[in-house]
């Protein structure tokens, strides 16, 4: 074979392989919006006037907007962490209890600093912004969701125990705990012995992350919604990370155990302590997340004491954007975005229409599946086309012979 | 002291009954990764079968179309009928497809807790009961002090659930299909080699799976609880998966595990009961911790199927 036939092929093939990049995400898309419209269909809604009013939901009007990016925030933040732990090679299904860990751990800090720092008269005073109290009690989360993350990634690493396993055990411990800590020592002590709902009392002005808005127009883009600071930061984090683990050792050396664990080992890497890393930073960013949410919308912590009463299934949404964004923290933004919108429309959706959000649950779970299926498939079908150009069918097909070897024998012969 | 007011022959007995949905879904789960396929949509598969099964039941009993055994039967042929569809969707996801195991079964979960939930509120609205599976009185058995309680005054479902574990392990152990899900599971090259089909084996299992867990549902909706609400399984899927590797993917091993596992939930609930001082929160918490604890001891063993989570290519 001459040399400029094989060098176009190679460069028809690294241009196919950038399209199949981000195909699975788009065949995914196409495919759920297929299966939602007959599901919709089946309601005897018209998924046209649905989509609609999800639309007008979740961006239609500015309030709409900032709501839709309010709930992508903690979807982005538990995204980047997935998609560090995917990376790694470890499933991730704790986000719910490290963001559960994350925001006891930061609103305790919040709380005790707040105390300390801020005199009770002042407790209240608007506009006022404590930047060692926020720092210490984003820490605060981060390190306690990080410690609970890089706990299933200890057990797996040196017990091997399934970490998707643990992490669904641990999510449930997380939701006792915070049960426990809520109607105990962290309860409001104005609301103990009123009526026990289960929340802690509220920040001080000084720990609350402040508002966000945009200086266009007037009065500002954003200034009479719940939009606040943590976007910002989630946003800036996913620039980090992904510079993290693009262009630093550290991070090569994360995605080289995810990619092929035994090469890994054969090159020097110790695997185990880059599970246990990938956990750790993976359970840290749901931590934020959790944190996040009390610092910048609610202000306490609370509870209706079911699994997702403080969550909102952010920790599991987030497995979705992760997936959705091609496993690239950069692409987490808009498919954190999207999640968002699809989560606030839905709102919007059964208001006028009278279908049930849950059905967004369904379609999240569809968008997964869609998506590492049509991955695997259309990485398999390249991969059918590069071996029948060099292997002769029915070749190299010996049973015994590992399949990788077998293939490339063929090839050779 | 307090052992006699927590050990109750109640206890047990409720023990006994709660262990039926774990036992359901976690011998379907042994089929699956005995074969290589771990399937962790077994909670969504769950919630789905409790859901249509619950609701055949209860549209029959409504109208009064069906009598009352043949709408509990109907209702426990389509929640394996759903069950079992769902676990082919599975098998073709992750056998044809090849996806990530362990992901997709996540996606799986998430639709079937969606879609239960959806239907739900779009069919039934608020949570209604249905006349359920009966009690058995057995005679003379039933009124065994003690033993009897225990053991004979079980809804049928209960009975199913225990007699499926000697017919698993003899399935899995002694028959020429077990050797093949084994085969596929341990070695699927040299299974291939044999003339064994592993998709065929893989699509099996899983559907078998499937159908299990939908039946595991079922055994929630229409013989435990007679109602359904939303997320209803409350996470006993993602248990009975935990409970496979618990159990070292032996039937008998496996439902040990279940056994335990409900003996402990049965014990949290009393101790609320009698109003125990230990913090409810713990007690809810203390089966997931010992499953947590459980895994750590059991995966010394070296048991797994080798092929567990891989999808097979053939050399090619």
């Amino acid at each position: 074979m001459s040399q400029s036939s094989a060098s176009t092929r190679r460069a028809w093939f690294s241009r196919l392989n950038r399209l199949v990049d981000f195909s699975p995400v788009i065949v995914a898309l196409a495919l759920a919006l297929v299966v939602a419209s007959v599901l919709l269909l089946a309601l005897n809604a018209n998924p046209l006037e649905a989509y609609a009013a999800m639309w007008e939901g979740a961006a239609g009007k500015e309030n709409a907007t900032a709501e839709t990016l309010v709930k992508a925030t903690p979807i982005l933040f538990v995204g980047i962490g997935i998609t560090i732990a995917f990376r790694g090679g470890m499933i991730n299904i704790g986000g719910e209890g490290q963001m559960i860990v994350g925001a006891l751990a930061g609103t305790t800090v919040a709380l005790i600093m707040g105390e300390m720092r801020i005199p009770p008269e002042l407790a209240k005073e608007k506009g006022a912004f404590d930047l060692i109290i926020v720092t210490c009690s984003l820490l605060g989360g981060f390190l306690a969701g990080a410690l609970y993350g890089g706990l299933a990634g200890l057990l797996k690493a040196y017990f091997d125990v399934n970490e998707i396993l643990s992490t669904i055990m641990l999510n449930q411990i997380a939701v006792q705990l915070m049960n426990f800590l809520l109607n105990g020592i962290l309860l409001d002590p104005a609301e103990a012995g009123v009526n026990n709902i289960p929340k802690t009392a509220r920040l001080v002005t000084a720990a609350q992350l402040p508002r966000l808005s945009l200086p266009i127009g007037d009065p500002h883009l954003f200034a009479r919604t719940r939009l606040h600071w943590g976007l910002i930061i989630a946003i800036a984090l996913a620039v980090v990370i992904y510079i993290f683990l693009w262009r630093t050792s550290l991070g090569y050396r994360i995605r080289a155990v995810g990619e092929n664990e035994r090469a890994s080992s054969y090159a020097g890497i110790n695997v185990k302590r880059q599970m246990m890393f990938s956990m750790f930073l993976a359970g840290g960013f749901a931590g934020l997340a959790g944190v996040v949410q009390v610092l910048g919308l609610q202000y306490r912590l609370q509870t209706d004491g079911s699994p997702a009463g403080f969550t909102g299934s952010a920790g599991f949404n987030g497995i979705v954007a992760a997936l959705f964004g091609g496993l690239n923290p950069i692409g987490a933004i808009p498919a954190a975005a999207f999640f968002g919108g699809l989560l606030v429309g839905a709102q919007k959706m059964q208001r006028e229409l009278g279908v049930p959000a849950s059905l967004i649950t369904a379609v999240n779970g569809l968008i997964v599946v869609f998506v590492v299926s049509s991955e695997i498939f259309i990485l398999q079908r390249s991969k059918r086309r590069v071996s029948l150009q060099e292997t002769p069918e029915g070749l190299g097909s010996s049973g015994s012979d590992p399949p990788d070897s077998a293939g490339r024998g063929g090839g050779g012969g | 002291m307090e052992l006699e007011a927590i050990f109750t022959a109640s206890v047990f007995a409720s023990a006994i009954r709660l262990a039926t949905p774990y036992i359901f879904a976690a011998l379907g789960e042994t089929f699956a990764q005995r074969s290589g396929v771990l399937n962790l949509g077994v909670d969504g598969m769950m919630l789905m079968g409790a859901f249509t099964g619950f609701y055949a039941v209860f549209i029959t009993q409504q109208d009064g179309s069906l009598s009352e055994p043949l709408s509990l039967l109907f209702g426990v042929l389509i929640a394996l009928l759903v069950g079992g569809l769902m676990g082919l969707a599975m098998a073709f996801v992750s056998v044809t497809l090849k996806a990530k195991q362990g992901i997709s079964g996540i996606g799986v979960y998430l639709f079937g807790l969606g879609l239960s939930e959806l239907l739900f509120q779009q069919w039934v609205g608020t949570p209604k009961s249905v006349s359920g599976f009966p009690r058995i009185t057995f005679p003379i058995l039933t009124d065994i002090p003690v033993l009897g309680e225990i053991f004979f005054h079980h809804n049928l479902l209960v009975y199913v659930a225990f007699a499926l574990v000697p017919i698993s392990a003899f399935i899995l152990n002694r028959t020429t299909f077990g050797l093949m899900i084994r085969a596929v599971g341990q070695n699927p090259e040299a299974a291939d080699a044999m003339g064994v089909s592993v998709t065929k084996v893989r699509y099996a299992t899983t559907t078998i799976g499937g159908m299990l867990a939908g039946l595991a549902g079922a055994s929630l909706s229409i013989a435990l609880i007679n109602l359904f609400q939303q997320n209803l399984t409350a996470g006993q899927g993602f248990i009975a998966v935990a409970l496979v590797y618990f159990g070292g993917w032996r039937p008998w091993a496996v439902a040990a595990g279940a056994m335990l596992f409900s003996f402990v939930n049965a014990l949290q609930l009393q101790i609320k009961v009698i109003g125990l001082d230990i913090p409810s929160e713990f007690a809810v918490m203390a089966p997931y911790v010992i499953t947590i604890i459980a895994l750590v001891f059991a995966s010394k063993r070296q048991e797994q199927p080798t092929a567990l989570t891989k999808p097979y290519e053939r050399g090619e």
